[in-house]
């Protein structure tokens, strides 16, 4: 394996911690283009949001996509006692939150209800809604306003093995584009590209990509790990990184796979197969744009994705790093 | 007045010949170029007043929703199927003319003398409804009305009360007439103007758009669901009728940048406008294309509310109206505010 650097996960840490939400990347972007502001070529914020930092090189045109975004909610009502109601900005789902911390941009904290039952017989389940500890509709209004979003409350825990955080999805893939953009060195001409609302529906990466227009793009997302009980038979925790094969929005091409998987076993990094048949990344609108774009998707598994306590295994971040590493510096030629 | 005379007319999904029609005869003279895609929808292009300043797009679908003929049976009745989001529960004993002849007809089903108990609880679906043009064979319908043609709502534009226009259609007539009040006006920005076709069956129109279109704003004019009811929660009124132009926040096809939402809010206040913002966050509109045209085109979308939407009845304030085509005019106005990257002077 070629440059075992160790990754820097208080860069993980700070990137998890940024708020995110769909639409709302602009806290990411802001950090990232800090983090890479003197050693770019170029930086470039798009009309919709999408930062786009670019590594000159004379080679092949490569997209490397990750997106900024997180799921969170979005403020939809304002009650008479300051109550908020609301919905979720990409896959949450209101019960799932109840008793769970909210944050909004300005840090204010809330915490998310369920109306009680007007009678105990009552089937209907009561609604869903935040309290910012205000009393009137007033103070709440001084404090936020219809459209505001927030995301989850998920600290950022990190283990000799593992991390727990919120947004792991996908500040890892952040993560891992900055790691790789402070060490590389190839000939490629690489845009480096953080996209925004992935999570509504990979919206963002649809013009980033004609946008870039590249000969080949390289998606980097979590995915799911399915090694929870019940569940022990497809990616799992720790068994390195997964090379999409196809997710609801692209089937990959044979030829990406199986070069990712060749350069894999070449250089002895560990690699499982991300086989999923629910939700799309970025990789479907950008494989499609233009007159279609070969894409690939380097995939890290992580557990209990869209909730505040995700997990990633710090084995799995390494391998990945060290794919994305090294099919830069071996990229794909076989164009036909 | 265009509002009314749109209305009356009819373009269900595919068939919005009709409008296009209409909207060309009254701007044709008052633009610098207008073209119509392979599609249908319709393009127009009014240069501004000062050069290198932004080109800035409004849209409006020109269609609504509808039913088209499917069948017709051996008694000489019509069977169909809808076009776009249609609750087959107000369809029932309605007035509506069907083909380019309209020719009328009645969405006819069983007397309540004839309906069973069990049935009087059941609302009809779709299939179980027919269309009475009044034949007594299938040969004599034929002769009058081929599958395939379409079928508009029957409904005057009325006023109720003081306040509300009642028609149908106004989904999304609001926004094509208040698009072609806007090309009469004179602004500096350039401005392309977009009547769409197709919105109803899932934003087709503009998703033909979206491959051409190059604007650095757009604005997408609509009408919106207000469920100002009396059964429903204030949580869930969505929009309310005689507030204001309706901002979206966000639907199923679109984030609406939160910049762009606080300088609409700065414009209406600044104009003395009352705004509200939509806050559902359910169905889509043209925007969801629009504002994933090429490099990505900044998009808000401004609402009248409407209620009773995609029925024979519905109804919006005047107010509302005139107040979002004051507010769409004001942001026109705002352009060094919208767009102060392309402001090159």
């Amino acid at each position: 394996m070629s440059s075992l650097k160790p990754l820097d996960y208080e860069l993980l840490k700070q990137l998890t911690q940024k708020f995110g939400p769909s639409g709302n990347e602009i806290e990411v972007a802001d950090f990232i283009i800090k983090q890479v502001k003197t050693i770019a070529d170029s930086v470039q914020i798009d009309p919709l949001g999408n930062l786009i930092i670019r590594k000159r090189g004379n080679g092949t045109k490569i997209m490397i996509a990750c997106h900024m975004d997180e799921v969170g909610i979005m403020v939809t009502h304002i009650d008479d006692q300051g109550y908020l109601y609301f919905v979720p900005v990409g896959g949450l789902r209101g019960p799932d939150l109840i008793a769970k911390r909210i944050i909004f941009k300005n840090k204010r904290i809330g915490v998310v209800c369920r109306e009680r039952k007007k009678r105990a017989e009552d089937k209907s389940t009561g609604k869903i809604f935040i309290d910012i500890g205000v009393t009137s509709e007033a103070e709440a209004r001084s404090i936020v306003t219809e459209g505001d979003m927030a995301t989850l409350v998920g600290d950022f825990q990190e283990t000799e093995s593992h991390i727990i955080s919120k947004a792991l999805d996908n500040r890892i893939g952040c993560f891992l584009a900055l790691e790789i953009f402070k060490q590389i060195h190839c000939e490629s001409d690489l845009f480096f590209t953080f996209t925004v609302q992935e999570e509504v529906g990979a919206r963002g990466a649809k013009t980033a990509a004609s946008t870039i227009q590249p000969d080949l793009a390289l998606i980097i997302d979590t995915t799911i790990s399915y090694d929870t009980p019940n569940e022990r038979n497809r990616t799992s925790l720790g068994h390195g990184v997964a090379i999409k094969v196809m997710d609801r929005s692209i089937v990959v091409s044979p030829k990406i796979k199986n070069w990712m998987a060749d350069i894999s076993s070449q250089k002895n990094i560990p690699f499982q197969w991300e086989i999923i048949t629910t939700g799309g990344t970025d990789s479907g609108p950008v494989h499609l744009t233009q007159g279609g774009i070969p894409t690939g998707g380097i995939a890290i598994p992580v557990r209990y994705l869209h909730t505040a306590n995700e997990i990633v295994t710090k084995t799995d971040m390494q391998s990945a790093y060290n794919l994305l590493l090294e099919l830069l510096l071996n990229p794909y030629k076989e164009w036909q | 007045m265009f509002l009314k005379d749109l209305c009356e007319l009819n373009g269900v999904s595919g068939n919005e010949k009709a409008i296009r029609e209409y909207i060309i005869e009254h701007i044709k003279d008052k633009v610098d170029l207008y073209r119509i895609d392979k599609i249908g929808n319709l393009i127009v292009e009014k240069k501004g007043s000062s050069a290198n300043l932004p080109r800035v797009l409004v849209c409006a679908h020109m269609d609504e929703v509808g039913l088209l003929i499917t069948d017709i049976t051996s008694e000489g009745y019509l069977k169909f199927q809808p076009i776009g989001g249609i609750d087959s529960r107000i369809l029932l004993s309605k007035k509506v003319t069907c083909g380019s002849s309209n020719i009328p007809g009645i969405i006819g089903s069983k007397a309540i003398h004839l309906l069973k108990p069990e049935e009087r609880k059941q609302s009809l679906s779709i299939e179980e409804l027919y269309i009475d043009v009044g034949s007594t064979s299938k040969e004599e319908t034929e002769q009058i009305v081929k599958l395939g043609h379409y079928v508009t709502f029957s409904s005057q534009f009325e006023r109720l009360g003081s306040e509300l226009f009642k028609a149908k259609a106004l989904d999304n007539r609001v926004g094509c007439a208040m698009t072609m009040e806007i090309l009469d006006g004179k602004y500096d920005c350039d401005l392309i103007a977009a009547f769409t076709v197709q919105e109803e069956i899932g934003l087709r129109g503009s998703k033909v758009i979206s491959n051409y279109i190059d604007a650095d704003l757009a604005i997408v004019l609509e009408a919106t669901e207000a469920a100002d009811l009396k059964e429903k929660n204030q949580e869930e009124w969505i929009v309310e009728v005689g507030k204001g132009p309706a901002c979206s926040l966000m639907d199923s096809a679109t984030i609406y940048k939160p910049e762009l939402i606080t300088k609409v809010v700065a414009t209406a206040r600044k104009h003395n406008i009352s705004l509200q913002f939509r806050k559902g966050t359910a169905a889509a509109n043209d925007a969801g294309n629009i504002h994933q045209a090429s490099k990505g085109i900044p998009t808000i979308t401004i609402s009248v509310p409407c209620r009773n939407i995609h029925s024979f009845s519905s109804l919006i304030a005047e107010s509302d109206y005139e107040n979002c085509l004051k507010l769409v005019k004001a942001i026109l106005g705002e352009m060094s505010l919208f767009c102060p990257k392309n402001i090159k002077n």
